[in-house]
């Protein structure tokens, strides 16, 4: 396969090895003389220092006869452009962007780009899955060691199709409020929790874990 | 008409303020504050600023609804992404980029927006001026009109251009 990959920082330059290591013909383009010499210094000559942005310079790269354009500079823009001209210009089967601004994606994929790649969101993806989205929020500390917290309903709370009666908070802890559809309401002893409900609570530090898992879910176990 | 300009440069400063003494609203976008100095102290519109190439930015400085977008930032790149952010986002149906490379100029334009390239425009003045044959690329084109869904509709998903 021949690949073309355009940018010769971090990613361009391992992207570059490792397709040359597995036996790929590679051209990498940088458009920095400096860099593109020092790279070719450990890659050998499979380096042209030319902007692949500009059309006249993919095509001494061997635009045409390339079976992938993996455009991985910095600039968004650039990317999306080398991509593009890949396409549209040079009839470039598979074009491959890096996307850093996730919100870039929908214009990306929308404009033809056969494949993007965002490390932003990749590592975001990753955060999130460590982190348990839905916890009790303390919202504010009250007065006798009371405090106020939010608990944001799942389809997996305990509480979703039941009413307060039948959740039997322990003493001592008061459920206050529920904004349901960014309305705040009161709760009644015919409410039934749904998903998505945001239930406002009061209770003393020690009511926590039965709060926790009446409205969220058992506890992890630590 | 509603215009919105993308880089307050030479070029954007004049035309912004041209528009707005001649009783258009304009909306004139740089990355840098400063740019706003070469405006003049009757300019009457709006001096955002904002990254013209973020969608979410355009939309809070009020890209929606122009009748005209004109991306003039040194990129030529920069001026394509925010013109087809322009075309295909906010479905303005005038809009131009400056292009200085002139293939990207003729491929932009086939894919349907308007391109301005200074390189081909300045050649052939020069050329003119020397009473000389000028070249044969237009320095101006109009966007080649195209039929697809602007983005995010239902039709527009995963849609090639080819």
């Amino acid at each position: 396969m021949f690949v073309l990959v355009v940018g010769g920082g971090k990613v361009g330059y391992y992207l570059t090895r490792e397709l040359s290591e597995s036996g790929h013909e590679v051209v990498l383009m940088e458009k920095d003389r400096g860099r593109a010499d020092q790279i070719a210094d450990e890659i050998g000559s499979i380096v042209v220092a030319k902007d692949g942005c500009e059309g006249s310079a993919l095509a001494d790269a061997g635009a045409n006869r390339a079976d992938v354009v993996a455009a991985v500079t910095g600039d968004d823009e650039d990317n999306l452009v080398i991509c593009q001209m890949a396409k549209h210009h040079f009839a470039v089967p598979k074009t491959i962007a890096r996307v850093n601004n996730p919100k870039n994606e929908p214009l990306f994929k929308h404009l033809g780009v056969d494949e993007l790649i965002s490390p932003t969101r990749m590592i975001l993806g990753s955060i999130e899955q460590d982190i348990p989205v839905h916890e009790l929020l303390h919202l504010a500390p009250l007065s006798h060691e009371f405090e106020l917290v939010e608990a944001q309903l799942t389809v997996e709370s305990p509480a979703v199709g039941r009413t307060l009666l039948q959740l039997q908070l322990p003493s001592g802890c008061s459920v206050v409020a529920l904004v349901r559809d960014e309305i705040a309401q009161a709760v009644g002893p015919e409410t039934i929790f749904r998903a998505g409900d945001k239930v406002i609570a009061a209770g003393r530090a020690e009511c926590e874990p039965a709060l926790h898992g009446m409205l969220i879910g058992a506890l992890p176990v630590a | 008409m509603k215009a919105v300009i993308v880089g307050c440069g030479r070029v954007g400063g004049v035309l912004a303020a041209a528009l707005d003494a001649t009783g258009h609203d304009v909306i004139i976008i740089d990355l840098l504050t400063r740019s706003f100095d070469r405006l003049p102290a009757t300019f009457g519109g709006e001096a955002v600023r904002a990254d013209g190439t973020d969608e979410e930015a355009l939309r809070r400085a009020g890209a929606d609804g122009a009748d005209f977008f004109l991306a003039l930032t040194e990129g030529d790149n920069r001026n394509i992404m925010a013109a087809q952010l322009a075309r295909e986002a906010f479905g303005i149906g005038t809009v131009y980029a400056k292009v200085n490379d002139p293939m990207r100029a003729q491929a932009y334009a086939e894919l349907g927006i308007g391109t301005v390239c200074r390189t081909t425009m300045m050649a052939d003045a020069l050329l003119g001026a020397m009473k000389l044959p000028m070249g044969s690329e237009p320095s101006v084109r109009a966007g080649a009109e195209h039929d697809h869904p602007p983005i995010g509709t239902a039709a527009s998903s995963g849609h090639g251009e080819g």
